[in-house]
């Protein structure tokens, strides 16, 4: 285990023979035709540290051949790509990790991209360990910031440590390429660009049903989407603590209605059973990233903070003038948030009820 | 059938404190407890052993104190336990951990053939979710993550029907063992242990392996082992901004609210207009 270390393996020079690994992939995630958006997000980040190495986004998309794959491989140009892998198989149909992960480490062995990006979704983190695994390469697992070290061009992952307490920055030295992956909404939607123009490299794997152990029977989808509209919430109000007992968690809910948005909770109050784990929002639970978040009672470890720290305004209700959270909230309220937030629900109602009836 | 169980011993990182004035962590009194992630394959292990029989051993990769929450597996129904314990070991990041484990693994196999390995679905402490996938990589097991039921294992086919959550919804997978399995949180709750059992974990032996037991190679652990090295841990900085505190005309919640209100139309125009449309259109 590290302790707070000074900087350390900058200076390292990469042995000749990693340095034909060249170019920033993504894996793009799709499911049934639907592009994951945290996909989107990472070749946006993507086309940042290409542009700073100088060198092409390379978007990797697998699945059965379909207008739809096609339509994504469009998608993965618009958003920043410069090549599209598209890999076509009847055997990529629904996601596996056998034959996603074989066919992956053929695509990286052939091509050698430096970077190779992922989502930290279920089927990113499954299909990264088992990627980095087989070519014995570097992984880090939910980065919120990545960079390139200009002094010897590697990739800088920063991800919390310690339950979120500390953030540590991770390099994969004498190994190719470089993994990692992002939790959806830590990083900017980019713009998609009609404009752009790239290539598509067609790959077909040609792999045989019969040699492939795992058979999907059924998908059966969520029915109920409540973690859906957490994570894209455009309002969120959330609780801590400072509520003082489960039953103030309407308070929560009444302003969230009003407002037509979600209600997210810290870790704690998920631990104490106040509110499902699918409300969390934090390093273990969603990240969010909303145009107003309500933080009422919540004191602000850094373990929640990095679930919600870059949403567009944080407001802050807390008895405690000197608690973390005004620290990085835009808006601080010191006050009692059980008093506070029927005001603002009853406020909110009227301002906007008022408007709804002069138009 | 052999079915082994990995769990990590970690400090409870609710309790973590950071010094204020060196910045470092402050590891003092802070209890160590099983991955709680870990403890829902424990129980799933424990719960295939009572459908079907099985002999379950539980596995860690830690400091000689791991012992206690090997101890604790034991307690709650395991059978074996092994304790991978070694200098060597300091420093692995997930690719060496998942080397080391599978060294251990495989010595266990020569005994007894695994047809099963159970991980967490991840640690609290490295959050990384990336030892399992690791493991059953290298062993070349079928790798089944967030597993949320096992519905149905037949011995004699060596068949197992799964559901695995998946984005948007819930895949039934079908198998064959050997397989590798993470499963959900809140799949199942940790029973409680028998008092035969407690005794039991008291008394056992544990197998404590060093690399040369597993026959691990050196430079494949450890810091040697690992591919990724940590530059630099840092506190996050913060806002260069504190927050703007809210000033209300009076003391009470309505002009608490109320200015707080003005506060966000005035730093957001934008979403006073989005709200105000949407209640106008009646939303």
């Amino acid at each position: 285990m590290s302790e707070p270390s000074k900087p350390q393996g900058r200076k390292f020079q990469l042995p000749d023979h990693l340095k034909v690994y060249q170019n920033v992939w993504v894996i793009v995630e799709q499911e049934r035709g639907i592009v994951h958006s945290v996909s989107l997000e990472l070749l946006g980040e993507a086309r940042k540290l290409a542009d700073k190495l100088g060198v092409e986004v390379g978007a990797v998309v697998l699945g059965a051949d379909s207008p739809a794959l096609d339509r994504i491989c469009g998608d993965a140009i618009g958003f920043g790509a410069d090549i599209v892998y598209k890999v076509t198989d009847p055997a990529l149909a629904d996601y596996r990790t056998d034959p996603y992960c074989r066919v992956m480490t053929d695509v990286v062995n052939t091509h050698k991209p430096e970077i190779v990006l992922l989502g930290a979704t279920t089927l990113g983190r499954d299909l990264a360990g088992a990627i980095a695994t087989t070519l014995a390469t570097g992984l880090t697992a939910d980065c919120t910031e990545l960079d390139i070290y200009a002094d010897n061009r590697s990739l800088a992952a920063t991800r919390p440590t310690f339950g979120g307490t500390l953030l540590c920055t991770i390099q994969t030295l004498a190994y190719r390429p470089q993994m990692a992956t992002v939790r959806p909404r830590v990083m900017a939607m980019p713009e998609r660009d009609d404009a752009r123009s790239g290539r598509v490299i067609e790959i077909r794997p040609d792999l045989r049903e019969e040699d492939i152990v795992t058979k999907v029977l059924t998908f059966i989808a969520d029915r109920e989407q409540s973690e859906a509209q957490l994570a894209f919430a455009d309002i969120i109000v959330s609780a801590g603590k400072g509520l003082g007992k489960v039953e103030n968690m309407k308070l929560v809910f009444d302003l969230a209605r009003v407002l037509g948005g979600e209600v997210g909770v810290t870790r704690p109050l998920v631990q104490a059973g106040w509110a499902t784990n699918d409300r969390q929002v934090g390093q273990t639970g969603k990240t969010v990233r909303p145009k107003l978040y309500i933080a009422a009672g919540i004191s602000g470890a850094i373990q929640h903070r990095v679930g919600m720290e870059k949403s567009d305004l944080i407001l802050a209700i807390n008895t405690d003038p000197n608690a973390t959270i005004f620290d990085f909230a835009h808006l601080g309220l010191v006050g009692d948030a059980l008093t506070i937030l029927p005001a603002l629900t009853d406020a909110f109602g009227r301002r906007l009820s008022v408007n709804r009836m002069a138009g | 059938m052999h079915i082994v169980v990995c769990i990590k011993q970690v400090p409870d990182s609710a309790q973590i404190r950071i010094h204020p004035v060196t910045n470092t962590i402050m590891r003092q009194g802070v209890p160590a407890i099983i991955n709680p992630f870990d403890l829902f394959s424990l129980e799933e292990a424990l719960r295939l052993k009572d459908r079907v029989g099985a002999r379950v051993t539980v596995l860690t990769m830690g400091p000689p104190m791991a012992e206690t929450s090997l101890r604790k597996a034991l307690s709650l129904g395991a059978d074996d336990a092994v304790l991978l314990t070694d200098r060597k070991f300091a420093g692995s990041d997930t690719l060496a951990t998942s080397y080391a484990l599978t060294s251990a693994i495989r010595k266990l196999a020569e005994e007894d053939p695994v047809d099963i390995v159970f991980c967490g679905k991840q640690t609290v402490d490295g959050d990384t979710a990336q030892v399992g996938p690791g493991i059953a990589t290298r062993l070349g097991f079928e790798q089944l993550t967030y597993i949320t039921k096992i519905e149905d294992l037949d011995l004699a086919s060596k068949e197992i029907v799964v559901q695995r959550r998946s984005e948007g919804g819930v895949q039934v997978l079908k198998t064959r063992l050997p397989c590798m399995i993470t499963m959900l949180e809140g799949t199942n709750t940790i029973r409680f242990g028998r008092m035969d059992d407690l005794f039991r974990a008291a008394r056992y032996e544990l197998k404590t392996w060093s690399r040369d037991v597993t026959g691990a190679e050196e430079g494949r652990v450890g810091l040697k082992g690992s591919p990724t090295v940590v530059s630099k841990v840092f506190v996050p900085k913060p806002r260069a901004e504190k927050a703007k505190m809210i000033q209300a005309e009076a003391d009470t919640p309505d002009a608490q609210a109320a200015a707080a209100i003005d506060a966000i139309f005035g730093a957001q125009p934008k979403l006073a207009d989005d709200l105000l449309a949407r209640a106008a259109a009646g939303l």
